[in-house]
């Protein structure tokens, strides 16, 4: 434990953790409340990257709909709220359970397709749920939906802003450790190893299916934990949080993080936000108008690291010790 | 005599208008090497795909271990005891030598839906991994990536891979290819010395290996089976010597 803190990725990831657990208090003493509110998606949007790269990382598996599990997340919470279920002891357990349910039953169907195919497959399913979503006149269709947060009466209360930070921190370390776990548990090798070479481990009598199902269905349930956050956090859901462009937001995030690294999903979070944010204001700054163009600087530079550094922003932190 | 390990009953397999495998019929008893040769393109590969699950027959029928697995999935029949090496050198690239045998291992263990124990520190399968890479000659080699191997260790791993599953038919699909002299000289005594415990069914290219080693050979031209005996009538056969071995063997 204290040897890896040595290493500039030891350092470097704990460093991100402790001001991500003080972060609150940090925004408070410097009084910059909206940094709180993007650091909140910042750590939503983190469970739901190392959700993605248990799939796309460990197991080479390219999902472009992850973010149709922040709608299934949303909206069912979003929908029980509006029928006037609050309660998250409720709410919470549907959501999860339908976006496990819906990861298997579509991981049954897209996982017997390959490559491309299976990136266009996940994809058509993603857009169906969009468009399922944006149909929902009761609940607002492409508008959205505003919700009230759920409530976990005596337990901790969601519309306190340091308060729901503090859940979400804790929901990105408990997904942490278990991505580590999983990542070198028997299951995990199973997973890289069919990532590796297919044939192979069929074999050696592995039902290579059956595992890829199952990691498909562990990223979709904490894929629909990250929509359940997200809704919390605007108190809002709308077919938006799950368009196309999401799923890509996320793949680019694991890419740019590193994949199938533990903490790439974090730095990629990081970093991705932190462009968002900044590059904008600094292209302005060169000349008024260009923020608005910030794509092309950001394109490029993900080219980059697709080129020059495969391993991503975990690899440019030194090799790694397994 | 014995009853076979593996028997193919009449099998078919066409491809458009190419008939890959045609009604062919082998068999291999157990403790013996049963050599597969034919030039390029006599339906070797598609005769192993047949017999690993890759692809089904479209007619005949295929018997391992006293049962019918024509219909059976490729990682079924390795549970049966049906272990294979590749033609191409098949192994896991980003792995080392240790973590392809230990997860070798694992696959013939059974299941292995187990989420939160480290099976990289896991000794019920890294001991017989070692052991395993011992008795293939790789022991110094454990800790390297695979893809950091000489093409003849890969080769040596692929053979530590299928033993793992304690087969009781090997499939060796080209085990010599791309290997030196000495190293094939190494792996023949190797195979030798295994198939007291192991059956084989070889198919392979380098015609000293195959008298070598085999105690049958089955001649396969367009997809037929034209002639099967001991190494001594495989060289006798006019058929063979016309079809197949050619110059080499007047």
């Amino acid at each position: 434990m204290m040897a890896a803190l040595r290493t500039p990725r030891g350092l470097a990831t704990a460093l991100i953790l402790l001001v991500l657990a003080v972060l609150p208090l940090l925004t408070q003493a410097f009084d910059q409340r909206y940094l709180l509110s993007i650091g909140t998606r910042i750590v939503i949007w983190s469970i739901a990257a190392v959700s993605l790269n248990m799939i796309l990382g460990y197991g080479g598996l390219v999902s472009f709909g992850h973010a149709m599990f922040f709608g299934i997340g949303g909206y069912a919470v979003g929908i029980l709220s509006a029928e006037g279920v609050s309660s998250g002891w409720i709410q919470w357990p549907v959501a999860l359970l339908a976006a496990t349910a819906w990861a298997a039953l579509i991981g049954a169907l897209s996982l017997r397709t390959r490559g491309l195919y299976f990136i266009m497959i996940t994809l058509a399913f993603a857009q169906l749920v969009y468009y399922v979503g944006s149909g929902l006149e009761a609940y607002g269709g492409d508008d959205g939906l505003n919700i009230s947060r759920s409530r976990f009466p005596g337990l901790i209360d969601l519309r306190d802003k340091a308060s729901f930070y503090w859940l979400c921190f804790a929901l990105l370390c408990a997904s942490l450790w278990f991505c580590g776990r999983y990542a070198n548990s028997h299951f995990g090798l199973v997973l890289r190893g069919a990532k590796s070479n297919e044939l192979r481990m069929t074999a050696l009598g592995f039902p290579v299916f059956r595992y890829r199902l199952a990691a498909f269905t562990i990223a979709g349930a904490l894929g629909g934990l990250s929509g359940i956050l997200l809704a919390n956090e605007g108190a809002y859901v709308s077919p938006a949080m799950m368009s196309w462009m999401k799923s890509g937001d996320l793949i680019v995030i694991v890419v740019l993080g590193g994949m199938g690294a533990l903490f790439g999903p974090l730095y990629g979070t990081i970093a991705f936000f932190v462009l968002e944010e900044a590059l904008p204001p600094l292209l302005n700054l060169a000349h008024k108008g260009w923020g608005e163009y910030w794509m092309i600087v950001f394109g490029p530079l993900l080219v980059l690291i697709a080129l020059y550094a495969r391993g991503g922003i975990d690899s440019l932190l030194g090799r790694r010790h397994e | 005599m014995t009853e076979p390990l593996l028997r193919t009953e009449r099998l078919v397999k066409r491809y458009g208008g190419l008939l890959a495998t045609d009604n062919v019929s082998i068999d291999v008893r157990p403790g013996e090497i049963h050599a597969l040769i034919g030039p390029n393109g006599a339906g070797k590969t598609t005769l192993v795909h047949q017999l690993t699950g890759v692809v089904a027959p479209d007619s005949g029928a295929i018997h391992f271990a006293g049962r019918d697995v024509t219909r059976l999935a490729t990682h079924a029949r390795v549970r049966l005891g049906l272990g294979r090496s590749f033609q191409i050198t098949s192994v896991l690239r980003e792995f080392t030598a240790l973590e392809n045998v230990a997860l070798a291992v694992q696959g013939h263990a059974g299941h292995s839906f187990r989420f939160l124990a480290d099976a990289r520190h896991d000794e019920a399968l890294r001991g017989p991994a070692r052991r395993l890479l011992e008795e293939v000659g790789l022991g110094e080699r454990a800790g390297t990536l695979a893809a950091s191997l000489s093409h003849g260790e890969q080769r040596q791993l692929e053979i530590a891979m299928a033993l793992a599953g304690e087969p009781s038919l090997l499939l060796l699909d080209e085990p010599m290819a791309g290997m030196g002299v000495e190293e094939s000289q190494r792996l023949i005594g190797f195979l030798r010395a295994l198939k007291q415990k192991h059956a084989m069914l070889l198919i392979e290219h380098d015609m000293d290996a195959v008298f070598q080693l085999a105690d049958r050979i089955t001649v396969l031209v367009y997809g037929r089976a034209i002639a099967s005996g001991t190494p001594d009538e495989i060289r006798a056969n006019p058929d063979v010597r016309q079809a197949y071995l050619g110059e080499e063997a007047a």
